[in-house]
């Protein structure tokens, strides 16, 4: 399953974008509208690009009454981006929402405030709020993120979304002060893939619930790595900037590696990547055994 | 808008600037003040960059090499292919009935294809140097100032449609002397399409992302 990351990609100026994709994931809401950060909110690194939007949105209630009507005529499964300054902000707008596919909280935007409570304590509030699917999206910039995602999954949520970015600063390199307006912004891009792939690959090993994967994404093999490192739905961000055409031409490279690698489907990959450790660090016939044995043979 | 890979033409020196010209295939060149992404060779994001010229069978742009990405567009070598998405935004009213287009810098980029739309307006150009100056070739009819004077120095007294793009100061100040000029606005952008929010400003206590929005707008 092909979605984007949240915040990068408008589905109403850009439609056929959002078409092309299993489900469209809206830019992140809040009680109140937020005009966001001051410009410049936009910043191209070597490896990757620095973003201090700040959460920039038409506010909950304009949001219900203007924007989500005209995003179900997609006829696209929705998933609403979710914020908060507190648990009970991300309570409030969750208990507004109904008939959507699911509902993602941004627990980790890198550019604004946060919220005084925990990523459970508030994933435990919007529990009681809303019987529809709740997802956690977790910063990677915590020291051990499989502590927070089994925190998450017993305060109730349906899944992870992971990796949200990670905090960066870039320097005019005429005057040597930030390039943001803001000062810091969240890194994004190629050079977050490493950091998304130890994200899901901790967060696999620690809880039971289906994680979306993504991070510096831009081929069908970077969204293969993914599914092998524990994601079972994959999302895009940055790439859809540089590249509309991106969720066709990467669901065309994923079938390609999977179809070189003799497995059938993507998903046959789920998890690929710590039975391939097993095997790594158990020599002996014993230990072998242990590896399930159903699992494809990787030939590429 | 359209994504197709299009083949470099040539790139060729306009004073300290490149005019790359690529093979426009089966892009439609927009209206003037609409504008392009281009796929900056070796970087994670396109360029914005508004077409300069629209000759039969190609698209111009003129650039001015001040980063890595920019830098890398003006190195490209004919035969080379790169990535174009576009046209987008909203370009430049083109009726108007006594038309006067006013550029600073690179900010002239959209002028000459303008110009010709509008059947060789009367322009005036400012710029910062001698060498600067020399892209005022690229239109036909061109009063030139350098710096110290400024464009705005150089206004007839009757009142005009102004088109205009060039620096901040340049369109703050015409938006003073002409309320209801056409100013082409800049903004770093990630991709162009109104996705990435980065181009957004406020106006009218409204947030508008200039790549959807603009990135031309009425000063009043």
């Amino acid at each position: 399953m092909l979605l984007n990351a949240s915040g990068c990609l408008d589905a109403l100026t850009a439609p056929e974008v959002a078409r092309a994709l299993d489900a469209f994931v809206t830019k992140t809401i809040t009680p109140e509208p937020r005009g966001g950060n001051p410009a410049v909110r936009i910043a191209e690194t070597d490896a990757g690009m620095l973003n201090s939007i700040g959460l920039a949105n038409p506010g909950r209630e304009r949001f219900l009454s203007e924007t989500m009507p005209r995003l179900r005529e997609l006829d696209r499964p929705l998933w609403v981006s979710v914020g908060g300054f507190s648990a009970a902000e991300y309570a409030e707008t969750c208990g507004t929402l109904e008939d959507v596919a699911a509902i993602e909280l941004n627990l980790s935007c890198p550019n604004v405030d946060e919220a005084p409570e925990s990523a459970a304590a508030i994933v435990a509030a919007c529990r009681t709020a809303t019987g529809l699917p709740l997802y956690a999206k977790l910063s990677p910039a915590a020291w051990d993120i499989a502590e927070a995602a089994r925190a998450v999954e017993a305060a109730g949520a349906d899944g992870l979304t992971l990796v949200n970015t990670l905090r960066g600063l870039a320097l005019d390199p005429r005057t040597l002060r930030p390039t943001l307006a803001r000062g810091t912004g969240g890194y994004s891009g190629p050079a977050l893939k490493p950091v998304a792939l130890a994200a899901v690959y901790a967060c696999s090993e620690a809880v039971e619930i289906p994680i979306v994967g993504m991070g510096g994404v831009r081929s069908g093999l970077d969204a293969l790595e993914l599914i092998a490192a524990g994601a079972s739905a994959v999302a895009l961000g940055t790439i859809l900037f540089s590249d509309p055409g991106a969720p066709a031409r990467i669901r065309d490279e994923l079938a390609a590696e999977v179809a070189a690698r003799d497995l059938g489907h993507p998903l046959d990959a789920l998890r690929l990547a710590h039975s391939s450790l097993q095997m790594s660090v158990s020599r002996s016939d014993n230990e072998m055994q242990k590896v399930p044995g159903n699992r494809p043979k990787v030939t590429a | 808008m359209r994504q197709e890979r299009r083949k470099v033409v040539a790139a060729e020196p306009v004073g300290p600037y490149t005019l790359l010209r690529i093979e426009r295939g089966g892009l439609d060149a927009g209206i003037p003040g609409q504008f392009f992404m281009l796929e900056a060779p070796g970087r994670v994001l396109p360029r914005p960059m508004s077409v300069c010229s629209a000759e039969p069978g190609e698209l111009a742009f003129l650039i001015d090499p001040i980063g890595p990405g920019t830098t890398a567009l003006c190195e490209l070598e004919p035969g080379e292919r790169l990535n174009v998405l576009g046209p987008l935004g909203n370009g430049f009213d083109l009726d108007v009935e006594r038309p006067l287009l006013v550029g600073g810098g690179i900010g002239i980029a959209p002028l000459p294809y303008l110009s010709q739309q509008l059947g060789g307006a009367p322009a005036i150009l400012g710029f910062r140097s001698e060498l600067h100056a020399e892209a005022a070739a690229l239109l036909p009819d061109a009063l030139v100032c350098i710096e110290p004077t400024y464009v705005t120095a150089l206004l007839p007294e009757e009142r005009r449609d102004v088109l205009a793009c060039g620096p901040e100061p340049m369109l703050a100040a015409l938006r003073a002397l002409v309320p209801d000029a056409q100013l082409a606005w800049e903004a770093p952008m990630a991709c162009g399409y109104g996705a990435c929010y980065g181009c957004a400003v406020e106006l009218d206590g409204e947030l508008k992302r200039l790549c959807v929005e603009g990135p031309v707008l009425r000063a009043a």
